[in-house]
């Protein structure tokens, strides 16, 4: 990690469909005993109440830039707290935003990419989102908003699941994966998931997309005591007694080379593919090996904002594979692989 | 654009640095105001420090948070901060608490106009309180970003999303919205009254002609402007956001309509706070690198105040006389010039 990026206040951005628990999580994690002091961005005043922390309220107020990128929405209330707030630096370790049941997380998550004052004192670190394991199944079928929030998670923390059977579970987790197998899920009940495992998860952070292999079908961490077995089942049967559900309309679609990509071709069909994409493409994220180039180059994008830079050297050894995922509505996959394809070098 | 020459090496330009006498804040500086013989450097929370002729500092405690807010008529200075408090620092030092949000919502934005009426915002809501008359609010469309009081009569502007609307607290049903997409922020109307300008969230300013509200673009920076000043008499909007100070012409009756700013003193950092004189034709100029420098409007002449190499300079002010020059960077490590 570089020290212009690690002196940059991390910022979780906590989402989650009505009810789900996200304040029980946030009340988690303002109550445990840390040792760090967050800002915290609320929108209702009340629900919670920590005297340590400071409390903002917040408006959810969207506004589009005038930029001539339609969907590159940002959200003006962010921008004026995170202004307010850097007069404090130094009296927080780190933001926690949370959005509404029924918010889009693009705004937020756009406005971290888009304002150069934000982007210079801060960076997101992870998009989390809260589902009820008894209802996000309901709700991926009739609220847009909710296979949003799973589209756009980089940490999935499934809660309630003492409320649902084996069964339920597995349908739900799979339901989950058709929409964002790359996310890291967590089973929980009354969101009780470790702190790191939320918290300064660096999944924004260019240096730390190592690995975005899928996670098909199969949980990060599991409760020991109620589900001990369960998850390890699936690493030596993928897909045993589940479904794997392919959502008709949020898709992911993950791309991967081990020859090396032309960047003068490669660059202006990923930029061109976010501008006439974009309003489809909730995320994504790649690693890149390029011709005659011996450093990763790695990026990451918000709908048709995107970006990117060298990372490292290529270890000795490593295998120089480009790997690239997007996760959207109705993805043009054929079109996607096709332009993919033609900017390997033959 | 005009091609300009590189800036003068540090060689050939000249220097007052040693004339300069430094002050150490030590505590994070937003601005810079003169009250009475003072200048009174307001903090990121909680103080503002007076610095005397001689350099002697005195900090007083004015709120128990962030000051978000601060705005100043020489008399005294009028400071929102984000426990929902407004308060006030007179020129010896006292401080007064005006107002209180309910809500204790973020003050995010204060005014203060010449006959002692200020107005704040939380929220949507901006108040004004002028004398003992009682407090009139008015609510926008979403949060306010900015407010100003027009030069002549009481009327305010209030920056918002998607416009500006202005506002006679002393009329019923006279607010005027002026629409321009996009995000307002800082709002200022030029001393003559015909010009509003706003500096957006993107990196421009926007502008109408009060007397038919016909539009001003004013774009091309590469970043935010978050500093604006009016000069001597008007005639110019010096800006900061760019490598370069720009300089908008507002001396015609079309402003700077079809026309190009002046763009003075290019160095190889971003303006962050311009101030211009009081009285004559010169502006200060403080840069991201901590550059301070002085500049002749009409020719770009430039005096170095201060050098490089430290962080952004926050702070610029000038007394009312244009004797004294304050600055500070973000760290508060600054200095007076007395000319």
């Amino acid at each position: 990690m570089s020290e212009a990026t690690s002196q940059k206040i991390p910022v979780t951005v906590l989402t989650g469909y009505l009810g789900a628990g996200k304040t029980t999580l946030l009340n988690r994690i303002l109550s445990e005993n840390h040792g760090k002091k967050y800002a915290v961005i609320v929108n209702e005043f009340g629900e919670i109440g920590i005297d340590n922390d400071l409390i903002i309220g917040a408006d959810e107020e969207v506004f589009e830039m005038n930029n001539g990128c339609i969907c590159c929405t940002v959200r003006g209330d962010l921008v004026r707290i995170m202004d307010g707030l850097m007069k404090r630096k130094g009296k927080f370790d780190a933001i926690i935003v949370e959005t509404t049941g029924l918010a889009d997380p693009a705004p937020v998550a756009q406005t971290f990419f888009v304002d150069e004052d934000v982007q210079k004192n801060a960076r997101l670190d992870a998009v989390v989102t809260v589902a009820d394991a008894k209802w996000l199944s309901d709700r991926l079928k009739d609220a847009p908003e909710a296979k949003n929030q799973i589209a756009f998670a980089d940490v999935i923390v499934l809660n309630k699941t003492d409320l649902v059977t084996k069964g339920e579970l597995a349908e739900v987790e799979a339901r989950i994966r058709g929409i964002n197998p790359y996310a890291k899920l967590h089973r929980t009940e009354r969101c009780s998931v470790a702190l790191s495992d939320v918290l300064d998860r660096g999944a924004f952070d260019l240096d730390r997309i190592l690995d975005i292999e899928p996670d098909f079908l199969e949980a990060d961490d599991h409760d020991h005591d109620h589900h001990h077995g369960h998850a390890h089942d699936h690493h030596h049967d993928h897909g045993h007694g589940l479904k794997h559900y392919h959502d008709e309309e949020m898709q992911s679609l993950s791309l991967k080379t081990d020859k090396p990509l032309d960047p003068n071709v490669f660059m202006p069909w990923l930029q061109n593919l976010v501008q006439v994409e974009g309003g489809k493409i909730l995320r994504s994220k790649g690693i890149l090996a390029f011709q005659d180039d011996d450093d990763r180059y790695v990026f990451q994008g918000v709908h048709m904002m995107l970006e990117g830079n060298h990372q490292r050297t290529w270890k000795e050894g490593e295998p120089r594979e480009s790997r690239l995922v997007f996760i959207g509505r109705e993805l043009p996959e054929e079109a996607i692989r096709k332009g993919f394809e033609s900017c390997i070098v033959s | 654009m005009k091609e300009f020459a590189p800036a003068p090496d540090s060689a050939s330009i000249v220097s007052v640095t040693d004339r300069v006498k430094p002050i150490g804040l030590g505590m994070a500086v937003t601005s810079v105001h003169f009250l009475g013989g003072r200048a009174a450097f307001v903090g990121g929370e909680e103080n503002v420090a007076f610095v005397d002729s001689k350099g002697e500092i005195t900090t007083v405690a004015v709120h128990s948070g962030g000051i978000l807010s601060t705005a100043s008529d020489g008399k005294r200075l009028v400071m929102g901060g984000d426990a929902g408090k407004v308060v006030s620092l007179d020129a010896k030092g006292e401080a007064t608490l005006l107002a209180t949000d309910p809500k204790r919502r973020w003050i995010d934005a204060v005014a203060l106009h010449a006959d002692g009426t200020f107005a704040w915002s939380a929220g949507k809501t901006a108040t004004v309180k002028s004398g003992k008359a009682e407090e009139k609010s008015i609510e926008v469309p979403s949060t306010v970003g900015g407010l100003a009081f027009a030069p002549k009569g009481l009327r305010l502007a209030i920056a918002h999303y998607n416009g500006v609307t202005l506002w006679f607290p002393n009329m019923a049903g006279s607010a005027e919205f002026l629409p321009w997409a996009g995000s307002h922020h800082a709002v200022t109307f030029s001393p003559d009254n015909k010009f509003l300008v706003t500096a957006m969230h993107e990196p421009a300013l926007h502008g109408w002609r009060l007397a038919d509200n016909r539009h001003m673009r004013m774009t091309g920076y590469p970043g935010r402007v978050r500093s604006m000043s009016w000069s001597a008499g008007g005639k110019g909007l010096a800006t900061s956001g760019a490598d370069t100070v720009i300089v908008w012409p507002f001396g015609s009756k079309d402003g700077p309509m079809g026309k190009e700013p002046a763009m003075l003193a290019p160095l190889q950092a971003r303006v962050s706070v311009v101030a211009c004189h009081p009285k004559n034709d010169i502006l200060a100029a403080g840069y991201s690198d901590g550059t301070v420098l002085m500049l002749r409007l009409e020719d770009g002449a430039e005096i170095l105040v201060r050098r490089n190499g430290t962080p952004p300079v926050a702070a610029l002010g000038w007394n009312a006389k244009g004797t004294l020059l304050a600055f500070a960077d973000e760290n508060g490590d600054g200095g007076l010039l007395e000319l």
